[in-house]
């Protein structure tokens, strides 16, 4: 099956979740005195799931196997993932990942700088003395932009240092 | 009209608002030389500034700079490095790197600079001709009026999809219009689909929602494929020699004129674009160019670097009437402007010009002065730009990520909202591993809000859905909308049944 087909058919499923809250799941919290206007928070997303789970049939099948085309020039055929850095790719959404559950604990500033070091050094960066400087330097930078020149309150060290 | 054109120039020449072009431009020119991010990326993570700055003329007058900077950024690496970051420049280097390979990559910078500037400019021109015609018409609009307009343009931006592609637009656009759904309902404010997280109360933002699928996909495809971002051999080799003769000026100068207006018309369209613009340009001045002058297409010719690049400038131009008239935005970035002015609180459409003036002249007259300032800027600049290429790719993927992260985090300080992010991201590079048309989920999402207030309150008036059929101008534009849907299926299934014919000998 294509990714094209698989795409379709779980949207296909999510229309229909979202569908079955909408039919089923929202009315019943309706107050009462609601119920004789013409348009409630529902009617939209049910109109919505149908026509949804229409164009996802559309592209189930109209996506046959003759619409395959050779991925064009510069693109990435993810039939071949493997072919790619599909490892640095996945480390770095993990990276990220990481990034959004320390920001808060850690504070920004040590957040920051384990991010843009450990995205270098997982992309094949090894001058560790370059990668340390760059990170500490960038994160300061940026804390004292965003915070100072934007007025916008960032968290700089741990929690358990901030009193 | 000259009371607009004045109240727009007391408003952008205040030095405040001049820095703002300058530096719009100078972030846009920069960072849009980066392979891989284009003004699309770049315009969304500047929205945080923007709307931090809080007075929305200056603010858009930032965005406006950034916008042109990034174009003229993107054409910059096309050239140099025959790396397009975006489509809307891959045009730009069928002779571009051409002539940068002879040696000529002053030259072609200089043209490019000139095309664009030109293109700007006559766009510019042209838009404050129109503008103001689409709005006495569209002042006719009421609520049912604009529910049947934001389904035409939905409707438009999904059919002129290409190809193949419109049922796959069309589930994109669905699904934008989905995500719009979540959080509280405008009327009643029922909470709606949040699964009982708090976070989700307020709905989706839409900072998000841009950096998850543009930015972040973008950036990890640069991981994917180390070829997108290889900058080796950049900075070699002098740039000298910007300057081109007069013979070679009047070589292009025609092209330029063409290709601005047709580049301006095919950008006011929905969903057309800079893109389009840029290859029908590129095609129509290779199919005028007689002999010789065609045989030198995709070899270095000037004419072929002008075209692109002056049709891309003026459709760019061209995707702000919409946008400024209707509140409807045609394309990935100007859904990225609507979303922005929403969130300084204007809100665009035909009262714009009646109700915030200074807004809508001072947007036209940046758009001047944009492009003044990046050709005074640019010229100088330009064998110091070239420089920014060879910031190695360890550092500079951790960069863009990171601001990407920084970008939604500044807007909802919250953390949360960074695993949404990241979510929201791998998805839309999974849509974008099977060439899913990912501006029209955008588009969808900022007009969902806009389209479900328009429907409920024209129900609400009418008691009921008659008014879908009761309006002669709904009725027709729905009817319309309908069309636009089913004719490219229409016309793909007759041209499948008349090859299968000549297949079977018949």
């Amino acid at each position: 099956m294509t990714l094209e087909r698989t795409i379709g058919l779980v949207f296909l499923a999510f229309c229909l979740t979202y569908g079955y809250t909408a039919f089923f799941g929202m009315d019943h919290l309706l107050p009462p005195i609601l119920s004789r206007a013409p348009v409630w928070p529902s009617t939209f997303p049910k109109i919505l799931s149908v026509i949804g789970a229409i164009a996802a049939i559309f592209v189930i099948l109209g996506s046959g196997p003759k619409s395959i085309s050779p991925p064009k020039e510069g693109d990435i055929d993810y039939r071949n993932l493997t072919d790619y850095k599909l490892g640095q790719a996945l480390l770095l959404v993990a990276l990220m990942v990481a990034y959004a559950l320390t920001l808060r604990p850690i504070g920004f500033l040590p957040a920051t700088t384990i991010f843009i070091a450990g995205g270098a050094f997982i992309l094949g960066e090894r001058k560790y003395h370059w990668m340390v400087l760059t990170a500490v330097l960038a994160s300061g930078f940026i804390w004292y932009l965003v915070q100072v020149l934007l007025g916008i309150f960032l968290s700089p060290w741990p929690r358990f240092l901030m009193g | 009209m000259l009371d607009g054109i004045l109240l727009g120039l007391t408003t952008v020449l205040s030095l405040q608002n001049l820095l703002m072009v300058v530096a719009g431009c100078l972030i846009g020119t920069f960072i849009g030389m980066l392979p891989g991010l284009g003004p699309m990326s770049i315009i969304a993570i500047m929205i945080p500034i923007a709307i931090k700055i809080g007075d929305p003329p200056a603010a858009l007058i930032l965005l406006a700079g950034v916008y042109y900077g990034a174009i003229f950024g993107g054409s910059t690496s096309s050239i140099l490095i025959n790396a397009p970051g975006v489509a809307s420049t891959v045009a730009t280097s069928f002779d571009g790197y051409p002539l940068a390979r002879q040696g000529k990559a002053g030259k072609a910078l200089t043209v490019a600079a000139i095309s664009s500037f030109a293109g700007g400019t006559i766009g510019a021109i042209l838009l404050m001709g129109f503008a103001p015609a689409l709005v006495s018409v569209a002042l006719l609009f009421h609520s049912p009026e604009y529910f049947a307009l934001m389904v035409v343009g939905l409707s438009a931006i999904a059919a002129f999809a290409g190809t193949g592609q419109v049922s796959k637009a069309v589930m994109m656009t669905l699904f934008g219009l989905m995500l719009a759904t979540v959080g509280e309902s405008a009327q009643f404010n029922a909470p709606r689909f949040t699964m009982g997280f708090m976070d989700l109360q307020s709905g989706l933002s839409f900072i998000t929602l841009a950096m998850a699928l543009f930015a972040l996909p973008e950036a990890l495809y640069l991981v994917l494929d180390p070829k997108r971002s290889n900058t080796s051999g950049a900075g070699s080799g002098e740039i000298k020699d910007l300057r081109i003769t007069l013979e070679e000026a009047k070589e292009i100068a025609p092209v330029i004129a063409r290709q601005s207006l047709q580049g301006f018309l095919v950008g006011v369209l929905p969903g057309a674009g800079a893109t389009i613009a840029s290859f029908l340009g590129y095609a129509v001045e290779r199919n005028i160019a007689k002999g010789e002058d065609q045989a030198k297409f995709g070899k270095g010719s000037l004419k072929g670097l002008a075209a692109p690049e002056s049709a891309n400038n003026a459709a760019c131009t061209g995707s702000f009437v919409p946008l400024l008239t209707l509140g409807i935005p045609g394309s990935g970035t100007t859904a990225i402007l609507l979303g922005a002015l929403i969130a300084l609180n204007v809100q665009p459409g035909p009262r714009l010009m009646v109700e915030n003036p200074e807004i809508f002249w001072s947007v036209i007259i940046s758009m001047y002065i944009g492009n003044v300032v990046l050709l005074i800027l640019n010229l100088p600049l330009i064998p110091y730009i070239a420089k920014i290429l060879a910031v190695p790719r360890t550092y500079l993927i951790p960069f863009i990520l990171f601001f990407t992260l920084m970008g939604a985090y500044i807007g909802q300080n919250n953390a949360t909202e960074l695993l949404i992010l990241v979510g929201l991201g791998v998805l839309g590079t999974i849509l974008r591993f099977a060439d899913f048309p990912l501006p029209p989920l955008l588009i969808g999402f900022i007009l969902g809000q806009m389209m479900e207030d328009n429907f409920s309150r024209s129900a609400n008036i009418a008691d009921g859905v008659s008014f879908l059929w009761e309006r002669p101008m709904t009725l027709g534009m729905l009817l319309f909308a309908a069309l636009l849907i089913l004719l490219p299926g229409y016309r793909n299934r007759r041209a499948r049944l008349r090859a299968k014919g000549v297949a079977d000998g018949d």
